[in-house]
């Protein structure tokens, strides 16, 4: 089944436009037991087709397990986007993301490309002095449409700043992981799992939680 | 899978170097017809938005804009937004507007740390879901008590959910809900406001219960939300109706706390207009769900925006 209809691959081919330095979309996938892989690894296919710097990786979790652990990646399907010389940010998106969520996957892909968007100063400075670990969830559904707004702050912040990552989960997807976050309104921002927020809330808001850690 | 591109359609960007005729604090349909007329007048204008699209974004159908009998709330602003890019109105998104200065400029202060200078300002912050303000319902944010159906939805396939509200809204929102939801209760504390269109549609739902004049007194459940108790004012007795959601939707709340000290609100907090959309201050305008106006309906917000607009044309002309 194919995604993008020739409407939305011209939109796309002119959102992309400015991307500068080469996106590796690395898709974990396994061939069995998993819904939607499948599609996923159709939709980043078609979307890789976009655009000649956009390229995809598919790779099995159970075969190249030490890939998976090295970025991290504990579920499937999930898309790790590497920037220039396949460099990790630590930026992953945990399940499919289509519907609202394109929207995020767009925005993530143009900042890791290094055509995003500059940060007021305000933000930059702070980001630049968070120095422990800190790892974001941002909990997503399909059919929200502030949650990619969450997903883009949450990854822009990974992006800045090597201590922080960042990924979006689809919460149907992923139903046990939501059930055992409580998650029952999304966005749902989970930081270090201990701080949380609902809501697609203002990057001062993400930056509050991340210093109260 | 359906994919909700959203296309920003391009925009220059909104300079604080530079004086404006004209800065619209949000993206709405107010804010964007405001931007609409204005720039069709020749003003210099600019806008300044949190959300491009507004509260619109989070309606999955709207069936009473004139000429457009069965739109998306995404399909109407992508409407409304490519028609302003047409004119080429700068658009900063993503900022919030947290001070204004009044003065022979007015000086408009964002989070992002930029102040910004225009002769004239119009104030078309829309509004935020009103709250019930029962026991319960903080606690359990996010753990069951949601403010967006479409958003939060999906998460409740299977179970039973209550609404509270008896307006258009609500009554989406239950329409809404009953095709993912095991069973709806709506929970509404007086009649329906919504329209007997909407009504209609929902009594014909086999697996919605409707509850009217009963006042939700508060959320209850351990760790996610088990049910609500309410009182049936007809009877005069306590109710307990059971859910694992509870979708609010009671109306708004105008975003004007960040105008305060700026101009005069009413008691609910709205900005207060005259006829022609002028606040207090001359030379601050406010439209659409933030003022005081009656009815808030996305049709009126758009019309208020454009005599917002004109009016700021109007007056910088006598400047």
């Amino acid at each position: 089944m194919a995604f993008l209809n020739d409407e939305i691959k011209k939109q796309l081919e002119e959102i992309f436009e400015p991307m500068k330095n080469e996106v590796t979309v690395a898709l974990f996938a396994t061939k069995e037991l998993c819904e939607t892989c499948e599609d996923t690894k159709t939709f980043m296919t078609e979307m890789a087709e976009v655009s000649e710097k956009i390229s995809l990786d598919v790779y099995d979790m159970n075969e190249d397990a030490t890939l998976a652990e090295e970025f991290g990646v504990k579920r499937v399907p999930t898309i790790v986007l590497l920037g220039e010389n396949r460099k990790d940010f630590g930026i992953q998106f945990n399940g499919i993301p289509g519907g609202h969520e394109i929207n995020s996957f767009i925005s993530s892909v143009l900042e890791v490309s290094g055509a995003g968007e500059e940060l007021p100063e305000v933000f930059a400075e702070r980001i630049a002095k968070v120095d422990k670990p800190v790892d974001i969830k941002v909990f997503v559904t399909l059919g929200c449409p502030h949650c990619p707004g969450a997903v883009a702050k949450a990854h822009k912040l990974a992006l800045e700043n090597p201590n922080i990552r960042a990924q979006m989960i689809e919460a149907q997807t992923f139903s046990e992981l939501s059930d055992q976050y409580q998650v029952s309104g999304v966005p749902k921002i989970v930081i270090n799992d201990s701080e949380e927020l609902v809501g697609n809330q203002p990057l001062e808001m993400f930056l509050d939680a991340i210093e109260r850690l | 899978m359906e994919l909700h591109l959203q296309t920003k359609p391009k925009a220059p960007s909104v300079s604080d170097q530079e004086v404006y005729d004209l800065l619209i604090v949000g993206g709405g349909p107010a804010g964007l017809n405001a931007a609409l007329y204005a720039k069709r007048k020749g003003l210099k204008v600019a806008i300044l938005a949190e959300k491009v699209g507004g509260q619109v974004l989070d309606t999955s159908s709207v069936e009473n804009y004139l000429g457009l009998p069965s739109e998306t709330g995404e399909g109407l602003m992508k409407k409304f937004q490519a028609h302003v890019a047409e004119l080429k109105v700068p658009i900063k998104g993503h900022v919030l507007v947290n001070q204004i200065e009044d003065g022979t400029l007015k000086r408009v202060h964002t989070n992002t740390g930029q102040i910004f200078q225009s002769k004239t300002v119009i104030l078309a912050t829309g509004s935020k879901p009103r709250k019930l303000d029962v026991p319960g319902e903080k606690e359990f944010a996010g753990k069951g008590v949601a403010y967006c159906a479409i958003c939060d939805g999906p998460l409740f396939a299977g179970m039973d959910v209550m609404v509270a509200g008896g307006g258009n809204s609500a009554v989406e929102a239950a329409i809404d809900l009953s095709k993912i939801a095991n069973h709806v209760s709506l929970v509404h504390r007086s009649q329906f406001r919504a329209d007997q269109i909407l009504v209609d549609q929902l009594i014909a739902k086999e697996n919605v219960s409707i509850h009217l004049n009963t006042q939700i007194q508060s959320v209850e459940g351990q760790g996610l939300v088990s049910h609500v108790n309410a009182l049936d004012k007809e009877t005069g007795e306590k109710v307990k109706i059971e859910g694992n959601g509870l979708f609010v939707e009671i109306g708004y709340l105008p975003n004007s706390d960040a105008f305060a000290n700026l101009v005069k609100r009413n008691e609910r907090g709205e900005i207060e207009v005259t006829a022609k959309c002028q606040t207090n201050i001359a030379g601050i305008f406010a439209a659409g769900d933030v003022t005081d106006m009656p009815y808030k309906q996305i049709v009126i917000s758009a019309g208020e925006g454009a005599k917002a607009a004109l009016a700021a044309n109007d007056y910088i002309n006598t400047l």
